[in-house]
């Protein structure tokens, strides 16, 4: 069912200004986008900024930022409390923006998507309520080697505190799910699935579909970290057949502090809540108090209003430019990102998996990634060193850290090839 | 002649990018008196401090560990630098050097007594490493107070 947008919305709906159309179906039109996003004009030690942190987060199109503004100086009030005008509104704007993250990963129903801080507030909500009420004693979770922290720490605790087993699927040495291993694992006392989709530290893209259909013939639920996924490729929720999707709008050029659970509806009706208190309620008396339907019934307290527009502002961003053109850019300028970096005998590819996307992290000869990232960081050049929230992935591949570059829709060959004279300079400095 | 690369070659000059490269008492003491660990878990620097200690003075120490070029370096100038030393004695030079390298001082910083310490003095500039500089003094500091848990400049 696809809500049908009311009249109160204004912010929400607000054009979203600047697009230059592709000229042709061929062209991506990269410095029509970069005019998008006025932060990458800033300099950085006098060096233009060339932003390639975008799997910690990605800059926001001026669409984003300014439907928030507006929302705050002409729209701003409580939702779903209201009677007066600028309440309803609100609600319009906040629902609006449900729908449109509904329709953007094809969930069947606008109930089926929670709006929640995060990915990780995603993972977390899903240990909370749907763990401590289905997983018992004995039974067991599977994992990969390669999660972030947020989509292995939660399972952990859930399983110390019931006594169920954390089982972890190893990967090779190019970072690849050794699916064998993962199939071995899964047996009767399976009860719950959780892997990423896209591997924020090595960029390796995992066969989720397949692994959904593996897990559900044995009655396995699935729940997939899209963290990464989201901004790069098309994801249809009904398609995958995935139990849990969870995604962050900072990560798709929406704001921190929102983000989307999607559950099957089934599952969210069982489900126990997570949080409690206002909203989430249908009535509250002292003897007993009975919950609101889905999705409300896990939106406790007053919800992240300008943040639920901006995300939804932002998906129009990405409808507009089309996922299916950001997708063969951004491969385009990762083969490109591959080459010249190959051609650098210090660099060494951590994360060499056949289906990637477009984080590449690499280990520089004997430079500490936080010397190289030093160094960088005055040619005005943002990358990540460190270990990603992913130790187990650093432990696997024998690196403390690594330095990671991330692309998004707004970088260019430019920047690629200033990210490898700066890494030539590092040879400089460490000589 | 590498051009300024806006402070860079204040912050890796060739002594600590040498002292990187050969540390210096980079060894374990399998008879020390005592031992301390720092460990930076965001960025994965850490040390391992060995002493002998013999009527209040330092008399050996070795460093174990792995980490960037400024935790590797400053490990290995520190150990030259505290050996022999009383404790008051490697106080007062912790202060010091504490205010040159997190850039607490109005006038010129206080470097007497410092040595080869001072090529830590452009380490201000880049407040974020700061922490990989001070892990071996923090760690040191354990060691001496026979702290039992790994210390952390985060």
């Amino acid at each position: 069912m696809v809500r049908k947008i009311c009249k109160y919305e204004t912010g929400a709906n607000m054009k979203v200004a600047n697009i230059v159309k592709l000229a042709d179906k061929n062209a991506f039109d990269v410095q029509g986008v970069r005019n998008d996003f006025s932060i990458l004009n800033k300099e950085i030690y006098g060096k233009p900024l060339i932003y390639l942190d975008n799997s910690a987060t990605t800059q926001k199109p001026n669409a984003v930022i300014e439907a928030m503004q507006k929302y705050y100086l002409e729209e701003n009030s409580n939702v779903h409390r209201g009677i007066h005008f600028l309440s309803q509104q609100a609600t319009a704007n906040y629902e609006n923006a449900r729908a449109k993250a509904q329709q953007f990963i094809n969930a069947r129903d606008v109930s089926e998507i929670v709006f929640v801080r995060g990915t990780t507030e995603a993972i977390n909500l899903v240990s909370f309520s749907f763990g401590r009420q289905n997983i018992k004693n004995g039974d067991e979770i599977i994992i990969s080697e390669m999660e972030h922290h947020s989509n292995i720490v939660p399972w952990q605790i859930l399983c110390k505190e019931i006594g169920a087993i954390l089982r972890v699927a190893p990967i090779n040495d190019d970072g690849e799910l050794i699916l064998d291993e993962f199939k071995k694992l899964l047996n009767h006392n399976t009860k719950l699935v959780a892997i990423t989709h896209i591997s924020n530290a090595l960029g390796t893209i995992n066969p989720v579909k397949e692994i959904i259909e593996l897990a559900h013939k044995q009655g396995v639920h699935v729940l997939i970290d899209g963290a990464q996924a989201v901004p790069h490729m098309k994801i249809d929720v009904q398609e995958l057949d995935c139990d849990f999707y969870a995604f962050s709008g900072h990560k798709i050029y929406g704001p921190t502090g929102i983000g989307v659970l999607y559950a099957k509806a089934k599952w969210l009706e069982a489900m126990p809540p997570y949080q409690s208190g206002g909203d989430m309620i249908s009535s509250v008396t002292f003897a007993k108090t009975t919950y609101n339907k889905i999705p409300y019934k896990f939106e406790a307290g007053t919800p992240n209003i300008a943040g639920a527009i901006g995300l939804g502002v932002a998906i129009d961003y990405v409808n507009e430019l089309g996922l299916q053109n950001i997708s063969v850019y951004e491969n385009t300028l990762l083969k490109y990102a591959i080459g010249i970096l190959s051609e650098m005998p210090q660099i060494k590819f951590i994360g060499t998996a056949k289906e990637k996307a477009a984080v590449i992290s690499f280990v520089y000869e004997d430079v500490h990634p936080h010397d190289v990232g030093t160094i960088l960081d005055r040619e005005g050049i943002a990358i990540r060193t460190g270990h990603h929230c992913a130790q187990p992935v650093m432990e696997r591949f024998g690196v403390p850290a690594t330095c990671r570059a991330s692309l998004a829709l707004y970088n260019t060959k430019e920047e690629i090839d200033a990210l490898a004279k700066a890494l030539a300079k590092v040879r400089e400095v460490f000589k | 002649m590498m051009q300024d690369l806006h402070g860079l070659n204040e912050l890796y000059q060739e002594v600590i990018i040498d002292h990187q490269k050969n540390p210096h008492n980079f060894k374990k003491i399998e008879s020390a008196t005592r031992v301390g660990e720092g460990y930076n878990p965001l960025c994965g620097d850490k040390v391992k401090l060995y002493m002998t200690m013999s009527d209040g003075v330092i008399k050996d120490i070795g460093f174990q560990g792995a980490g960037c070029a400024l935790s590797t370096a400053s490990a290995s100038l520190m150990t030259d630098a505290v050996k022999g030393k009383t404790r008051a004695d490697i106080e007062k030079v912790f202060e010091k050097f504490h205010k040159l390298i997190t850039g607490g001082h109005e006038a010129e910083p206080d470097c007497v007594g410092l040595g080869k310490l001072t090529v830590f003095a452009g380490i201000s500039e880049f407040p974020v490493r700061v922490k990989c500089v001070s892990l071996a003094w923090h760690t040191l500091r354990a060691a001496l107070e026979e702290k039992k848990e790994p210390v952390s400049t985060e």
